[in-house]
């Protein structure tokens, strides 16, 4: 980790409160993996005073996108910064995803799942899991799917970018504007239901807690295996100041910033 | 010029500290945890604490609420586990402690003057959320001050009896942390120095609550949590003011330091040291350049050493 003044090349709204901000940071983008995250100051003062942590959207060359939504003082001043300006940013942070191994008897489908925001940090797994240059011996075998929900049709984030890496996307609102109307946990059912060797299948999935937690459900009956992303209230981001707890089966909390962001749904007590 | 300071035994080349809780080898990566003259460590208990429900932290204008709730592995793991890991911190390293009763303090502080790498100790007597039970399965049987939980550090007998206990058990420098929640902070810190702590350092948080209007809930899971950063800034200067002309022993300033014209601010108003606490998350360098700047505002006004600062503030 490292922090840095990074260059603004583009701060864009792309729906509706949601904004993709590209930024210059050539160390984050050779260290990042997908499902880590970088701490930025969104003010110049101390208002707030806190760092924001954003999910690492997509790892370009030279450069790093995050997806972010306008949801509280912070992020509102970060949505109105602009291009050529410095950010100061922390990263990259926590733990990714661990990406699966190669298939152990026939095809694999791998499953992600995003819930509104959620998607931002799967594309970066979409981009991994498709472009790795260690993974291109099974990506025959290993079919990557995209389920995303959202509330209506303008929340759906990165469908086209899940389509241009080549996934299968699906898609569901709340109120039936796009795709069918039902939560994406619901999309999962149905696509666990129709897929061949659905007992291969590896899940990853990113959203609000509640569908989290419906997911973890789901791969716990179906036993397989899941990872999920998780957001907590931080505070350092890097593990010392214990403000990001999750508790873990077996009353223990581990932090979302250091042992996460992204856990093995087993381990939670949902 | 020299920057070094003296706490009790405790010779620092620096008078800048991290506060407990908020800096670690987790940093080291960002900053030279060496160039700092101390590093305290977060607050251990002698049994293992799991800490508060989450949400834990939250923003505020100019500050931030934090409800950790003193989650740690208690004393031996931090005796066997925590210490081998800090052999890269050259720089002393203060132990702080926290407990449920003069005994607890008192075992705490023996085991930890029996260890090598532990410098010093500071009691935190002033954690807003794991406050001090007088009655109970928490209580201090010495100790009656009806039925209200309260910090060791809002009360002038509780304070005494515990900094007796770990002054009685450790031969190491012993600072004691106080609390801004209280009518008079001088008679705490007055009553910490008649018991025999070398040191005194203010303030911990305030306590105070954040609300969600949409939800209708407290926004942290304690409810309550400590107040810190930029917003306390003021009245924690106030009250090292106070303290400084009530006390002999030394103080160390501590409240919303982000930068070095913070520090100067409570070294003038009567700190020998200060500790950066809520500004590491902020700015994980923010004590390095702390110690730069007040380096050059030395040059700058030609002081020659931290002492000629402490208390120099003009009426």
């Amino acid at each position: 980790m490292r922090q840095l003044n990074c260059k603004i090349i583009e701060n864009k709204k792309v729906a509706q409160r949601f904004y993709k901000m590209r930024i210059e940071a050539p160390y984050i983008a050779r260290k990042a993996q997908a499902g880590q995250f970088v701490e930025v100051k969104c003010s110049c003062g101390t208002d707030p005073l806190l760092r924001r942590p954003l999910g690492v959207h997509r790892v370009l060359k030279n450069e790093i996108e995050l997806l972010y939504k306008a949801v509280g003082r912070g992020t509102e001043l970060l949505s109105k910064k602009e291009k050529g300006q410095a950010l100061d940013v922390i990263g990259p942070l926590g733990d990714g995803f661990t990406l699966p191994g190669p298939p152990v008897s026939g095809p694999m489908p791998i499953i992600l799942i995003a819930g509104g925001i959620g998607a931002a940090p799967l594309v970066a797994l979409a981009e991994s899991l498709a472009f790795s240059a260690k993974r291109i011996a099974y990506r025959k075998k290993q079919k990557t799917y995209v389920l995303i929900g959202a509330k209506t049709k303008s929340h759906i984030l990165c469908e086209s970018e899940f389509k241009k890496i080549g996934c299968e996307v699906k898609v569901s609102t709340e109120d039936g504007s796009k795709g069918k109307k039902c939560l994406a946990t619901e999309l999962l059912e149905d696509l666990l239901n129709i897929i061949r060797y659905p007992l291969n299948a590896a899940i990853y999935a990113c959203g609000p807690v509640g569908m989290l937690k419906v997911v973890a459900k789901i791969a716990e009956w179906r036993k397989l295996p899941c990872q999920v992303s998780l957001e907590e209230r931080m505070a350092c981001g890097v593990g010392v100041c214990l403000g990001c707890p999750v508790k873990m089966k077996g009353n223990k909390y581990k932090m979302v910033c250091k042992d996460g962001p992204v856990f093995d749904a087993k381990e939670i007590a949902w | 010029m020299t920057l070094e300071v003296r706490i009790g035994k405790l010779r620092l080349k620096n008078p800048v500290m991290a506060a407990s809780g908020t800096f670690g080898p987790e940093y080291g990566e960002l900053v030279d945890i060496n160039k700092l003259g101390a590093y305290i460590a977060k607050t251990i208990t002698l049994n293992e604490r799991v800490g508060n429900p989450p949400p834990r932290v939250v923003d505020t204008p100019s500050g931030m609420l934090n409800a950790i709730g003193l989650e740690n592995k208690g004393l031996d793991d931090f005796v066997k586990n925590k210490l081998p890991k800090l052999k890269n911190i050259k720089i002393p390293i203060i132990a702080s402690i926290a407990g449920v009763n003069a005994a607890e303090f008192g075992k705490l502080a023996k085991v930890l003057s029996r260890t090598e790498r532990i410098a010093a100790i500071e009691i935190n007597l002033s954690c807003p959320n794991a406050p001090y039970s007088p009655r109970g399965r928490r209580a201090c049987p010495n100790v009656q001050h009806g039925k209200r939980d309260f910090l060791i550090a809002q009360n002038e007998s509780a304070t005494r009896q515990i900094v007796e206990a770990a002054r009685k058990a450790a031969s190491l420098t012993i600072i004691a942390k106080l609390s801004p929640n209280v009518t008079d902070i001088t008679r705490i810190a007055k009553a910490a120095e008649e018991a025999g702590a070398d040191a005194v350092s203010l303030i911990n948080t305030f306590i105070g609550m954040a609300v969600d209007i949409e939800t209708k809930r407290p926004v942290l899971g304690n409810v309550t949590g400590g107040l810190s950063g930029p917003a306390i800034k003021p009245i924690a200067l106030r009250m090292v003011r106070e303290t400084y002309e009530k006390v002999k022993i030394p103080i160390i300033g501590i409240g919303g330091i982000m930068d070095y014209k913070d520090a100067v601010e409570f070294i003038l108003c009567g700190a020998s040291a200060i500790q950066v606490g809520t500004a590491n998350f902020v700015n994980p360098r923010a004590s390095i350049e702390i110690i730069e700047g007040v380096k050059k505002y030395m040059a700058k006004h030609k002081i020659s050493g931290i002492k000629e600062l402490t208390g120099a503030l003009r009426k």
